[in-house]
């Protein structure tokens, strides 16, 4: 499963015989089975993880088990059929636009170029309408009158082991980004389709580890990354010892206070690894620079919920830890770090399942005053909102030289930018901290793609398949980095400074990944700071 | 050979209803039965199909944002693109039925050396889209007079708009040709293009072929077949038909019941198949949901009732490290693992 030479990859998109690059298949995408091999999936749950999930009281894990996806036998349950229809049926009832994007695609293909898993695959697969297809196929077969009566020549067929497995290969080469969505006609949505063949995946015990294991860990310990209480506070507390060396502050924190005015909760990942880490540093010197009073949680260390990538009823057991931990301390709103998934999750989803939050009060701004009229039910409010609002304010002071190593492009995320519509605040930010330019338009805003690695897929084993889908993606930064000298590509997502780390090593060496707050923070000129030239901003080796 | 068989079965209707209406007493199951059956079906089914969909609720706010939303006063809300508002989501959902807007933001995408993705704007979907969907509402208008005594004003104005070019005689509608063209259109282009011809179905060459015949036996009536028809007639039965007085007076051409069971076969086939689009999209979440869901709650009426895993029971695993690492706890250490740790 070694990664393609970057050679290779980059004439294999172009000239290899795929539908993206005009190869036409001559069999009928019905007849042509998945074949797993090693490096074309993610590796199943480990059985530990899935009886862990299940042993939890609202989830429904089954059939936890040893298995492979190269195996012909994948030790489902003997019903599993039924259970699956059933499964169906139960979601046709519960969602609307399950039925409705049933029902209404005309195939007119819209969609079929605007992913980039189809662009960097070429497979007819990853059309977002084939993939949809895919299920819907089944959904005419045994829901529909035509389907019953005309069977195939309706586009029907019928649930088989192998329509399962090809349900599994597409349903994790799909991130869940909608850019999809945006071109749609009917606004169909694969991101929909996606959520519920993976749903329905796991109700026969078919999920992949780098999902799973990373739920279960939020679960037990708060975070994806397993950290326990202390090790979670040392982390933090290492990232405080690297801002008062760089800067000569030390920022004041406290973890799980109760009384603090509000909690902060950002991916745990920017208390681990880098580059996310840099934007941790931020946070926490932005926060010390106007004094805010907060707190961080333990308990709910995690901004990201991997149940978003999993089903409805995980999603809502992890998000709900946000709002008890901010009624058990009590704050009075609480602030959310730069995520892209986790932003969907907080903007559509959290009050919903979990509101209504009366115990909090609606989001102002200690330092301005400004109340978040936007987040006034869901009292949850973006930092790059905090931060636009502190800025127009007048509140924070920058020297934008600092930021002079910096030439940076921005990458809007899937989530933020189409789900979210969080668009000009990261940017009305930037202008005011580092020298910038955009990518072409077609790859920005809510035309956005898709770092390529997005729902859970940022594992090792399927590196030739983030590659190609992130390459539409690098592609357009590759563009900005010949033509203007680009060398930051930032963002406001945790999964994609990980993701798209790996995707410019590979596709653009020379543009290092940041968070936006990472840049925010270099520029910001703080009282009482002996902060000498750092040539390299927070990530100054000293 | 999909779309093969879909001219197959357009023959075979043409040449049931060519030869089944020239049968004594047939007339009437062509004139009046078929179109009446097909008319429930078509009414019944559709509102079944709409019945069905509201069924099922929206559980979540899953609008798909194409631009900013609204946030902070100086940033510029782009009110169309992300409706905060009902007044906006109507502004949204007419604009995108009316015009089409989500096609017109087509691009076509190109892989080339190097590798060099490009993306161009690509309207002609959009165009073709147009081009047959306003042709078939003009169309479908302008035959509300055979159905209405008096004519009203407005489908006078219409047909004046419509032919308005004053080519032939008698004189030829714009939407006559736009609607076969449209047809002719889009169905080359699921030939054509690779992505589209992969995911073509019966399902997509069938109603294209259908109204296409439609279309034609329709022109062939006015244009070119007219001493075959007695069009007093054909009215004095569409306003009995309306009126649930339906007669049948002199005989009538057997182009004009070609004519009406293609359009019969359609309204059957209309509720069982994508043709349904038409009411889907008025009930599309993505499309015709606010972008408020952080200021003004979205109910799940099915909700469930799950809970996070307890902060009791976190810090009942972890206290001993908590305590020992600083963090406060809200029970504190029995005295023996206090005594441990110190």
């Amino acid at each position: 499963m070694a990664v393609p030479k970057l050679q290779q990859l980059a004439k294999s998109v172009v000239q290899g015989p795929s539908l993206a690059t005009g190869a036409i298949p001559t069999r009928d995408w019905m007849d042509i089975p998945v074949v797993f091999k090693s490096g074309n999936y993610a590796y199943p749950a480990k059985k530990e993880k899935v009886e862990y999930l299940n042993s939890q009281s609202g989830l429904h894990f089954p059939n936890a088990r040893e298995w492979s996806p190269e195996d012909d036998d994948w030790k489902l349950p003997e019903d599993w059929k039924e259970i699956i229809l059933k499964g169906l049926k139960e979601r046709l009832d519960k969602f609307r636009s399950l039925k409705i994007f049933m029902d209404c695609c005309v195939r007119c293909g819209a969609c079929a170029d605007k992913c980039h898993f189809f662009l960097g695959t070429g497979d007819p697969k990853n059309m977002p309408v084939l993939r949809a297809e895919l299920l819907r196929s089944v959904y005419r077969n045994d829901f529909t009158l035509a389907g019953k009566i005309l069977g195939k020549m309706a586009g029907a067929r019928e649930m088989t082991v192998g329509v399962l497995k090809e349900w599994f290969m597409y349903s994790y080469q799909c991130t869940e980004c909608r850019r999809c969505s945006v071109f749609c006609p009917y606004g169909i949505d694969t991101a929909e389709i996606t959520m519920m063949l993976r749903e329905l995946l796991h109700l026969v015990g078919v999920g992949i580890n780098w999902i799973l294991e990373p739920a279960s860990n939020s679960n037990r310990t708060g975070n994806h990354m397993g950290l326990q209480p202390h090790t979670f506070k040392d982390n933090v507390e290492f990232l405080l010892d690297d801002v008062e060396n760089l800067t000569g502050i030390r920022p004041n924190i406290s973890f799980n206070r109760k009384g603090a005015e509000v909690l902060f909760i950002t991916p745990s990942a920017d208390v681990f690894a880098e580059p996310g880490l840099y934007t941790a540093m931020g946070y926490m010197l932005l926060f010390e620079a106007i004094g805010l009073d907060y707190t961080w949680s333990t308990y709910a260390s995690e901004g990201g919920n991997f149940g978003l990538f999993t089903n409805n009823e995980t999603m809502k057991k992890l998000n709900a830890k946000m709002y008890a931990e901010a009624k058990r301390l009590g704050v009075k709103y609480i602030l959310g770090g730069e995520c892209g998934h986790m932003w969907r999750v907080l903007h559509q989803y959290m009050d919903t399942m979990n509101g209504p939050a009366d115990f909090l009060e609606k989001p102002v701004s200690p330092i301005t005053g400004t109340v978040f009229e936007n987040a006034a039910s869901t009292k949850m409010v973006h930092i790059s909102e905090f931060t636009a609002d502190l800025i127009k304010h007048g509140k924070l002071k920058f020297d934008k030289s600092r930021n002079s190593h910096v030439k940076a492009t921005f990458h809007d995320s899937c989530n933020t930018s189409r789900a979210m519509g969080l668009l000009d605040e990261p940017r009305y930010i930037l202008d005011h901290v580092v020298d910038w330019v955009e990518m072409p338009e077609n790859t920005i805003r809510e035309q956005t793609f898709c770092c390529g690695s997005g729902t859970g897929l940022n594992t090792d084993e399927i590196m030739e398949l983030r590659m190609r889908s992130g390459l539409p993606r690098a592609n357009a930064v590759k563009y900005v980095h010949e033509k203007h000298g680009v060398n930051m590509l930032a963002c406001v997502c945790a999964i994609d400074r990980a993701t798209l780390t790996s995707l410019m090593n590979y596709w653009n060496p020379g543009v290092s990944v940041c968070g936006l707050t990472e840049l925010v923070a270099n520029a910001l000129v703080v009282e009482g700071e002996t902060r000498g030239e750092l040539e390299e901003g927070l990530r100054t080796m000293l | 050979m999909k779309y093969a068989f879909s001219f197959l079965v357009v023959i075979a209707l043409i040449v049931i209803a060519g030869l089944g209406s020239q049968i004594p007493g047939m007339p009437y199951l062509f004139g009046v039965a078929l179109p009446y059956l097909a008319m429930m079906i078509f009414l019944g089914g559709c509102v079944y199909k709409v019945v069905q969909w509201a069924k099922s609720p929206v559980p979540f706010s899953i609008q798909t944002t194409c631009g900013q939303g609204k946030s902070l006063d100086f940033i510029k809300h782009d009110r169309l693109e992300a409706p905060h508002t009902t007044a906006e989501v109507v502004a949204r959902m007419f604009l995108e039925i009316v015009t089409f807007r989500s096609l017109f933001r087509n691009t076509k995408s190109e892989i080339h050396d190097g590798p060099h993705v490009t993306y161009e704007s690509s309207k002609w979907l959009w165009v073709f889209a147009l081009i047959f969907h306003y042709s078939f509402l003009v169309i479908i208008v302008r035959h509300m007079r055979l159905f209405l005594d008096p004519v009203p004003f407005f489908i006078d104005w219409l047909e004046f708009g419509d032919g308005i070019f004053q080519i032939g005689a008698p004189n030829w509608y714009i939407t006559d040709v736009g609607l076969l063209l449209g047809c002719m259109l889009l169905f080359s282009r699921r030939l054509i293009t690779r992505h589209v011809r992969i995911i073509s179905l019966v399902n997509d060459y069938f109603p294209l072929v259908l109204i296409f015949a439609i279309a034609l036996t329709g022109i062939l009536m006015r244009y070119f077949l007219r001493t075959d028809i007695d069009i007093v007639n054909i009215k004095q039965l569409l306003v009995g038909l309306v009126t649930l007085s339906p007669t049948i007076g002199a005989e009538i051409g057997a182009i004009f019941y070609i004519h009406l069971f293609l359009v019969c076969a359609l309204l059957a086939y209309f509720p069982f198949s994508k043709l349904v689009h038409f009411a889907g999209v008025f009930l599309s979440p993505t499309r015709n949901m606010k972008n408020n869901s952080r200021a003004v709650r979205h109910i799940n009426p099915w909700n469930p009732r799950i809970l996070p895993h307890s902060y009791a029971g976190y810090e009942d695993e972890f206290r001993e490290f908590m305590v020992d690492a600083g963090i406060p706890v809200e029970k504190e250490l029995s005295p023996a693992k206090a005594e441990e740790i110190n």
